[in-house]
């Protein structure tokens, strides 16, 4: 999970104190050699400014990624989607545009396919255990809860969604598990864990509260206690080990 | 001069830039006289079965595929590009291209989370021009698909993957060779099988 703000890569810490860690294409070339499984790149600041999709970025990222990825930031269009699928993206990821153009994302799942567009959560825990979700926009909390907003993706048509910890995000303490839990009581679609993960142990409770697969940020991007920037990403025999390890 | 075909369906930026990591020097064309000259032809593609037979017609390629194909020509179709190889689809009411014999099915069972997508191993069936079934390394290959290829003959079944079943992930006839998966999305494993094509 890659976050863009003005063409160059950064990372957050709960979804604000965003740090430049280096070059988008540079971590792409990177990770290609590292042969990461899949790339999600968001650009955080699209929505709010109202900027449109940066296609030449994304030219650039196809050029370079030899691996599925997928887009975000600023897609409100359909128009804007094709260009995005076009040009090299295997799916794009809405966000804001669940709650505020309900009805072109399902335009969207329509023309391109459900595996086509991915729904990105943003789930805040409020009290009582409770979980709303976040509007990054509007740094406010949504109206409607976990549970609607899920069935919401749902009915949309969006294929795959992935749940981010607005709490864990950047804080690698592990991943917020009943937020994934709760999810995965209120939906059969693929489920993406987000926020938080510092190791591929982390992952395995991921898996074991429901998870379909597992994403991280600032474990692929920082290394160490002092949180040096250094791209890395786990062997696929680390990786195997885990997923077996979960099967017993 | 290696050619990827143009005809209006899926990512041809990626296709190129894989095929280039692997040594080959790609044009990307729509131009039936490119088309002709070609020693070796890419058809790649992603969406509808009638969409991509549809452009195939629409942009006056079908000659000049013929033509090349005539010529014993090595062609790899990539996903959408491999199953029109094929007599006809499940998908839709247009005829395949019918240069290999076998038909594309949906994925129909009840529980199958369809379309299957995500990263899968592919456990090559005998040794061919694209896998070395000797080596014992895992080969991991991406895929985005809601049909899948059934030959009527198993002999030109290159190699296997499964989901819900076994089915041919990768197929040939003669020098017409089709893949299921998206070898320009697959690291290294995509890349030496385009090597090894380019060396076909």
């Amino acid at each position: 999970m890659l976050l863009l703000s003005d063409g160059g890569l950064v990372k957050s810490k709960n979804f604000q104190d965003c740090r430049y860690v280096g070059d988008a294409l540079n971590a792409v070339r990177i990770f290609s050699e590292k042969e990461a499984d899949e790339l999600v790149f968001l650009d955080i600041e699209a929505t709010r400014r109202g900027a449109s999709p940066d296609i030449e970025m994304i030219k650039a990222i196809a050029s370079e990624a030899y691996m599925p990825f997928a887009y975000g930031g600023g897609v409100r269009t359909l128009q804007q989607a094709e260009n995005i699928l076009r040009n090299g993206a295997e799916k794009i990821v809405l966000n804001d545009a669940i709650f505020s153009i309900p009805h072109i994302v399902e335009e969207m799942t329509k023309e391109f396919g459900s595996q086509a567009v991915v729904a990105c959560i943003d789930v805040k825990r409020i009290i009582f255990g409770k979980y709303a979700i976040f509007s990054y926009k509007d740094r406010t909390l949504r109206k409607p809860d976990l549970v609607t907003s899920i069935s919401l993706c749902e009915n949309l048509g969006c294929g795959e969604i992935i749940v981010q910890s607005v709490d864990h995000d950047g804080q690698r303490t592990g991943y917020d598990v009943p937020s994934i839990q709760r999810t995965r009581k209120a939906t059969s679609l693929p489920l993406v864990a987000l926020g938080g993960a510092r190791s591929v142990e982390d992952f395995r409770a991921a898996f074991q509260a429901g998870a379909d697969a597992v994403a991280a940020g600032s474990m692929f991007i920082f290394w160490g206690k002092y949180q040096a920037v250094l791209i890395n990403y786990p062997t696929s025999q680390e990786i195997r080990s885990i997923l077996h390890a979960d099967m017993h | 001069m290696i050619v990827i075909v143009d005809y209006g369906v899926g990512n041809l930026g990626s296709v190129a830039s894989m095929l280039r990591r692997a040594g080959g020097d790609p044009v990307v064309s729509c131009d039936p006289d490119v088309i002709s000259r070609a020693d070796k032809l890419i058809l790649p593609g992603v969406g509808a079965f009638d969409r991509a037979m549809n452009g195939l017609e629409e942009r006056h390629l079908l000659p000049a595929l013929q033509e090349v194909v005539a010529r014993e020509t090595p062609v790899l179709g990539i996903c959408l590009g491999a199953q029109i190889l094929g007599r006809k689809s499940e998908e839709g009411i247009c005829a395949g291209l019918g240069w290999l014999d076998m038909e594309v099915k949906k994925f129909s069972s009840k529980d199958l989370r369809v379309p299957h997508m995500g990263w899968n191993t592919v456990t090559p069936a005998k040794n061919s021009l694209l896998f070395d079934a000797i080596s014992t390394e895992e080969q991991r290959f991406y895929f985005v698909h809601s049909y899948y290829m059934q030959c009527r003959n198993e002999e030109n079944i290159l190699a296997i993957s499964s989901y819900g079943k076994d089915f041919a992930c990768a197929v040939s006839c003669g020098h017409i060779y089709g893949v299921q998966f998206h070898p320009e999305k697959s690291h290294r494993f995509g890349m030496n099988l385009f090597k090894r094509f380019l060396d076909v």
